[in-house]
């Protein structure tokens, strides 16, 4: 199944890396296009985005070759010239260009310069996207696809004639019904953190979780019996602070 | 809609599988990109250029330096942006108790913390004053330098980062590692090269032009170290509090 030649082959042996770099794009594809979550819809371009950088570390190997930084004995100014400079030919001709038989001996550089920015930036780009998002949970209370584009259409049958869709105060009341109606699939965090019992376990303290809409208002944290134990030098926090 | 956009990517995989058949093996020096003569030639006479050892850092801060100032524009304004988006806005109305976790920072985590805060901000000066001959440089160290703000969020609080580096003193960093770079390109063109052409600086530096070019690379990886530090820290402290900059993650 996997002797010379076959396609099998030459996909999953002798080209491994690109196989993998297409189904790590397909992966991210698929998020972009079938998720409904925005969030989901990011990552699977986040995953797509790494498909990309793998592609481009994977053409820049070399066999046989070390990594594209000089070895002492090839760097023009290092070694080289100190064992030099007692000549008199250094004048003459100076440093030299590496010859192409020791080029092949290094990988190339220049996949990873240009995947080297594009990682950062990647995550620069991620962050304003996920910003985006944030702000579209805030304004219509869900990252979901279909609620979104419902709301969007029922904001549009409201003010016809409105020149543009102004921000969406007006559907706050509807936004627990919607929720709850499909907490399957719904991402909202009040429906989630209000709902589910499980999220009190999660509070790693015994301070009253401040889940749940109005229950944080009341100041029960001040006499509560944990004595701090945090080192006092690093903290900013006093213990009642945060409740303000 | 879901089966439309199976067969989709299922055609797409195949068409890219099969166009994977084409490309050279893995690892194979005759490839076209180990070949060419672009690189060919950034392996050959960056130690003649530059006297750096490190090609990636040569090539990403001197024979690409546009590329990367402006990819340290796009990491600035990208916090910029973040920042502005999720601060301020119509709906601050979410601002009530449901995103307060509130805890007493843990013990042990915040002395291990503690301990391991100086060693990741060392290894990211090292990484980032190193780079030059070894692997690293400005946006590696950046990073680095951006995560040991970020542990500090997150094993006290935001508070406690943020009273340690402020969203504002993020962007006076951040601007001014732009500054710094573009300082840098602006200073040689003013001593007669074009911009961003470091070799001139050897008539303010005492030395070889190719000596300055390693120095002045050494300037811009500092610019984009300091920009990529706090737009990171700036990215974290917005993103994990939907921007009130307060009781966060």
């Amino acid at each position: 199944m996997f002797e010379d030649g076959s396609i099998l082959n030459q996909l999953l042996v002798e080209r491994l890396n690109y196989f993998i770099y297409v189904v790590l794009l397909l992966i991210g594809l698929w998020a972009m296009i079938a998720k409904n979550n925005l969030i989901k819809k990011l990552i699977g371009m986040s995953i797509f985005q790494t498909a990309i950088i793998l592609f481009y570390v994977s053409i820049g190997v070399k066999k046989g070759a070390t990594i594209p930084i000089y070895l002492p004995e090839h760097d023009p100014h290092g070694s080289n010239l100190v064992t030099d400079s007692n000549s008199t030919e250094l004048t003459a001709h100076g440093p030299q260009v590496l010859e192409a038989s020791l080029v092949s001996g290094y990988t190339n550089p220049l996949p990873h310069v240009l995947m080297l920015t594009a990682i950062v930036v990647g995550v620069a780009t991620l962050g304003l996207a996920l910003s985006v998002c944030l702000r579209i949970y805030r304004g219509y209370g869900t990252a979901e696809e279909d609620e979104l584009l419902e709301k969007l259409e029922r904001e549009d049958a409201r003010n016809t004639g409105g020149l543009t869709r102004r921000r969406p105060r007006s559907r706050r009341p509807n936004r627990n019904k919607a929720t709850n109606n499909q907490s399957k699939r719904s991402a909202s965090f009040e429906s989630s953190k209000s709902q589910s019992p499980k999220n009190k376990n999660r509070r790693p303290s015994n301070s009253k979780p401040k889940v749940g809409s109005s229950s944080g208002s009341e100041p029960t944290e001040n006499n509560k019996p944990k004595p701090r134990r945090r080192p006092r030098k690093l903290s900013a926090r006093k213990p009642g602070e945060n409740k303000s | 809609m879901k089966r439309a956009a199976l067969i989709l990517v299922l055609l797409i995989g195949l068409l890219l599988s099969w166009a994977a058949k084409d490309f050279p093996s893995w690892g194979n020096p005759q490839a076209p990109a180990s070949s060419s003569p672009v690189s060919s030639h950034f392996i050959a006479s960056t130690g003649v250029d530059t006297e750096v050892p490190n090609m990636v850092t040569a090539v990403l801060a001197d024979y690409r330096g546009f590329d990367t100032m402006f990819e340290t524009v796009v990491v600035f304004i990208a916090g910029l942006a973040v920042v502005s988006i999720l601060r301020g806005g119509p709906t601050r109305r979410t601002r009530d108790r449901k995103f307060v976790v509130d805890f007493e920072p843990d013990l042990i985590v915040t002395n291990t913390v503690r301990l391991i805060v100086p060693v990741i901000q060392i290894f990211a000066f090292y990484v980032l004053a190193h780079g030059h001959v070894s692997p690293g440089g400005g946006f590696q160290g950046g990073v680095a330098m951006g995560a040991s703000f970020i542990l500090i969020a997150l094993s006290w609080d935001l508070k406690t980062a943020l009273n340690r580096f402020s969203i504002d003193r993020c962007f006076t960093v951040a601007a001014l590692g732009i500054i710094i770079y573009a300082g840098i390109g602006l200073l040689s063109m003013v001593l007669g090269g074009e911009f961003l052409d470091y070799a001139h600086l050897s008539q303010v530096l005492p030395v070889s032009p190719e000596m300055a070019r390693y120095h002045a690379m050494l300037g811009v990886e500092i610019g984009v170290g300091f920009t990529v530090t706090a737009i990171m820290f700036a990215l974290y402290a917005s993103l994990s509090t939907d921007g009130r900059m307060q009781d966060g993650l």
